[in-house]
């Protein structure tokens, strides 16, 4: 157990944090004493010593107030040729007058709704930042989908951030869809300035019987943030939900994704990009609880790493013992770009029942000389053939944005990135 | 399904074939764990202060240390006082060739299926034969010996070769290197020496042979394989112990170094006794294995066939140091009934231009429990470094576990690592082809098994490979379809 656990960094946002959902605080208070910050070489966190990242980083252990965002600020901030619903939050809390709506769409606040059982999704126990932001969050969102609702356009969670006051910032969002609903979220950050913070989000998605789900998250905020995100999703029968996610930026990110297949027929989908440069530290950890029989998860992450970056990949799959006639895919590849870059990744099965197929593979490696060749050969410069070869890499798991804005925006970025314009 | 459920089931458990136990007068260290019984370990081995000062710093790093309990394995903790570190077949005098051996030992070997009696033989092979805590005889030393290979009980090494011990005894794996090998090295009680000279090609196979036969007894054994530059070596290893309802111990160390352009190839039939049907009794296997391919061009090839001790815990290892060198590890694991195994490798890169490659297969019926845990490690000097892995596993019903925990850190942009893993189990319609063309279903089963393992099957020693073969049959035969 770290000594942070002690420290002012708790007690701070402990002292701060509101007299709702009192019982439910408790329980993530004495749970996150009980389980205390990762410890430097604990096995969930081996490769990101995240509670040295925060004691080193962070001057401020209180948590960021909400900060005043303008119109301007929202309209440009949203993709070019967005359409859908924009909810706008500011540090956490949700900004009605910039956010929109939709029919079928309920949005109301955590602090209005306290019988919203915060924690069956995403529970204390099993990770203390989870039990940390129970403990601590200031508010967040109850997003309601109506029932045989289908939302087409998709619904942007506009998160403005600005260490103001303090400089941890706690983002709780609950999503409850119907049966028979569908509904597309993008979770997307913008750092107002420069100056570092720490984000501690927790999403619970609880999806009804064959309700169709996707939730993209975008983190491409700048630097200095250090983030820990755990998305946690119950996924009933016949239903789908697929996930992305984009990682561009930060200073360490830990991203924790938990699907629970809990009914049969159930698919789980889960991409990634990580495009890190600069001393940028991502971890991935993704867990697919197989829990019943015939059931579907496909994962795939890619990840290109240049400079003195980082990158973690954990996959875990999970297969029950009942839960026979699984389907577990899941493949992680990574190119290295730099010798000061570092990928750690460890693509984990562990299989309790006997009549499934499961397969995981992982490759980490580099461009391919003679494809580089090739495109020079034909008068492409070096620069453009090597972006023209990353993006072709990124381009799977791209293409599984339906988004138009959403992929045109992230295709930009990683353009600039790459350096050409193709 | 169901019919696939009722081959599962039909078929029982077969007893496991070493179990018996012979009684014969024994030299026996007292119960327990502590300085006094090391030094009289030392002073019975005779052997030279250094070793002895070697063992009680181990054993005093040993103390500080406690029980890793990573592994993805459950077993009641042992109670380390209550076993005993030293148990040796009474001799008059120290045999000096074959022949003087005490023929009842001998008969032990025999029952086991291992002549040592060297005309006998048909193919050349050296054998090291270890009896409990003791080495009790070693064959073919003189032909050896006139290529300059030394090849002799670990004590004895001790004694003729100290300069040679001094230098190696450590260096692959320190004391310091986890709970076993600190334990291991304050207590290790015989094993087998080999050292092959500068530019010998080492004739014939040499082996060793482990067997626990007293009860309550630990084994920790310490093999230590010295390959000078461009030599080549083969070696192989086997075990097998009498079944009683109490768990016993093995914690054993190996060290393989290899020079420049030096080969070793390492084998073992892991045999010990897994345990009964309802999961009593068997040998906790926690060993360390590791070598180093200190000099360029230098090769180490792990093959294991794992198919006994109820708990396996063990990672054969190599440090690929040298330019250009080569590992290799190959693996089926197979466990059946209660047995639990927690296998792989290591692979560190650290040399440029080294390629590692990992097969591993695992096979888990009954309610066992199979894990594959792996690391591939490229530092970050180590350019153009290859590694290829495959772990796959077969599951034959449903209670049974299947696990892989691969770990690739790689810090070279120009590594080129490959990971892939696959889960399945032996199909209805497979069995019913086989069944169909007049094959039992046993048979068929033992056939899939074997081809699904023939990747690693095919890279032991021929006479190897062929008892491999019947004890994957024999170890599978009654616990499944």
């Amino acid at each position: 157990m770290s000594t942070l656990t002690q420290q002012e960094f708790v007690l701070g946002l402990f002292e701060a944090a509101p007299a709702t959902y009192s019982s439910l605080r408790q329980l993530g208070k004495e749970s996150f004493y009980a389980q205390g910050l990762p410890a430097l070489k604990a096995e969930e966190y081996k490769f990101t010593p995240i509670a040295k990242k925060l004691e080193t980083s962070l001057t401020d252990f209180s948590p960021a107030k909400p900060v005043k965002i303008s119109a301007e600020q929202v309209k440009s901030a949203v993709f070019a040729g967005f359409e859908g619903v924009v909810l706008v939050f500011s540090n956490g809390q949700y900004v009605p007058e910039y956010s929109t709506s939709a029919e079928g769409l309920s949005v109301r606040l955590l602090s209005e709704n306290e019988s919203t059982p915060l924690g069956s999704i995403a529970k204390v126990d099993k990770d203390p930042f989870v039990a940390l932001n129970q403990a601590t969050f200031s508010d967040g969102l109850h997003i309601g989908i109506e029932k045989n609702k289908e939302i087409d356009s998709p619904i942007l969670l506009l998160q403005f951030h600005q260490a103001q006051g303090g400089q941890v910032i706690s983002p709780r969002i609950w999503i409850e869809a119907g049966d028979f609903s569908k509904a597309t979220f993008i979770d997307y950050q913008i750092s107002l300035d420069d100056a570092p913070y720490f984000v501690n989000k927790v999403v619970e998605i609880k999806g009804g019987v064959n309700a169709d789900l996707t939730y993209h998250s975008l983190q491409t905020a700048h630097n200095q943030v250090i983030e820990v995100s755990n998305v946690v999703t119950d996924i009933q029968k016949d239903s789908q939900f697929t996930s992305t996610q984009i990682t561009l930026s930060g200073d360490m990110v830990r991203n924790n994704l938990t699907l629970n297949l809990l009914g049969s027929n159930s698919v789980g989908n889960m991409y990634g990009i990580y495009l890190l440069n600069g001393k940028t530290h991502v971890d991935n950890h993704t867990n697919v609880d197989h829990t019943i029989p015939h059931a579907e998860s496909n994962e795939l992450y890619k990840g290109i790493l240049a400079d003195q970056s980082r990158g973690v990949f954990n996959g875990k799959i999970f297969v029950r013992q009942i839960a026979q006639k699984t389907n577990a895919f899941q493949q992680n590849n990574n190119i290295l770009l730099s010798d000061d870059a570092i990928i750690n990744t460890k693509p984990q099965l562990e299989i309790w029942a006997d009549d499934v197929k499961c397969s995981h593979g992982c490759t980490v490696g580099q461009l391919d000389e003679e494809a580089l060749f090739y495109l020079q050969a034909r008068g492409i410069d070096k620069t453009t053939a090597k972006g023209l070869l990353l993006y072709a890499f990124a381009g799977e798991v791209l293409d599984k944005i339906e988004v138009d804005s959403l992929r045109n925006h992230i295709v930009a970025q990683i353009q600039e990135r790459l350096g050409s314009k193709f | 399904m169901s019919k696939d459920n009722q081959i599962l089931e039909d078929l029982n458990s077969k007893e496991y074939e070493h179990g018996w136990s012979v009684n014969f007068e024994t030299d026996e260290a007292p119960l327990g764990l502590n300085e006094d019984i090391i030094r009289w370990i030392s002073t019975k081995k005779e052997e030279p202060t250094w070793l002895l000062e070697w063992r009680l710093k181990a054993f005093k790093i040993w103390q500080a240390m406690t029980e890793p309990e990573w592994a993805n394995v459950h077993y009641p903790k042992m109670d380390l006082q209550a076993l005993r570190y030293y148990s040796a077949p009474k001799q008059s005098k120290k045999p000096k060739n074959i022949n003087e051996v005490d023929p009842e030992l001998i008969a032990i070997y025999e029952r086991l299926g291992i002549s040592l009696n060297e005309q006998k033989r048909l193919q050349g092979i050296a054998i090291d034969v270890v009896l409990d805590s003791v080495s009790v005889a070693t064959t073919f030393k003189e032909t050896l010996g006139k290529l300059g290979i030394i090849f002799c009980s670990f004590s004895e090494a001790v004694k003729e070769h100290p300069e040679l011990i001094q230098k190696y005894l450590g260096s692959v794996v320190p004391m310091t290197d986890n709970y076993y090998a600190a334990l291991n090295a304050a207590v290790f009680s015989d094993g087998s020496f080999c050292y092959i000279p500068k530019g010998v090609r080492c004739p014939m196979e040499l082996s060793t042979y482990f067997r626990i036969n007293a009860a309550n007894t630990g084994q920790f054994e310490r093999t230590l394989i010295v390959a000078d530059d461009s030599s080549y070596v083969s070696y192989l290893e086997g075990c097998t112990a009498p079944q009683r309802d109490e768990n016993q111990l093995h914690a054993a160390v190996v060290e393989i170094y290899a020079g420049a352009h030096a080969e070793v190839k390492y084998s073992t039939v892991q045999n010990w006794f897994p345990g009964d049907k309802d999961g009593k009794g068997g040998i906790f296997n926690f060993v360390t294995k590791r070598g180093i391919c200190a000099g360029d061009h230098s090769k180490i090839s792990w093959t294991q066939v794992e198919t006994g001790s109820a708990v396996t815990w063990k990672y054969p290892s190599c440090i690929l140091k040298g330019d250009y060198s080569i590992g290799e590890f190959y693996s089926v694991a197979v466990t059946n009934n209660y047995q639990q195994a927690d296998t792989g490798t290591k692979m560190i890169h650290i040399g440029k231009n080294t390629k590692s490659r990992i097969v591993s297969k695992g096979i888990s019926a009954g309610k066992s429990q199979n894990s594959y845990r792996g690391q591939v490690q490229v530092m970050k000097r180590a350019h153009n470094a290859r590694n290829f892995s495959q772990c796959d596993s077969l599951l034959m019903g449903d209670q049974c576990g299947a696990h892989t925990f691969p770990y690739i850190d790689i810090a070279n942009s120009s590594a080129k690592v490959e990971h892939e893993a696959t889960t399945s189990k032996i199909g209805e319609d497979q069995i019913f082809y086989c069944n169909q063309r007049g094959i039992a279903t046993e048979d068929a089963v033992a056939l899939i098994v074997n081809g699904y393992a023939k990747e690693v099957l095919n890279q032991l020693p021929m006479e190897f490979a062929v008892e491999a073969q019947k004890l994957l049959a024999l170890t599978l035969e009654g616990s499944v379809g």
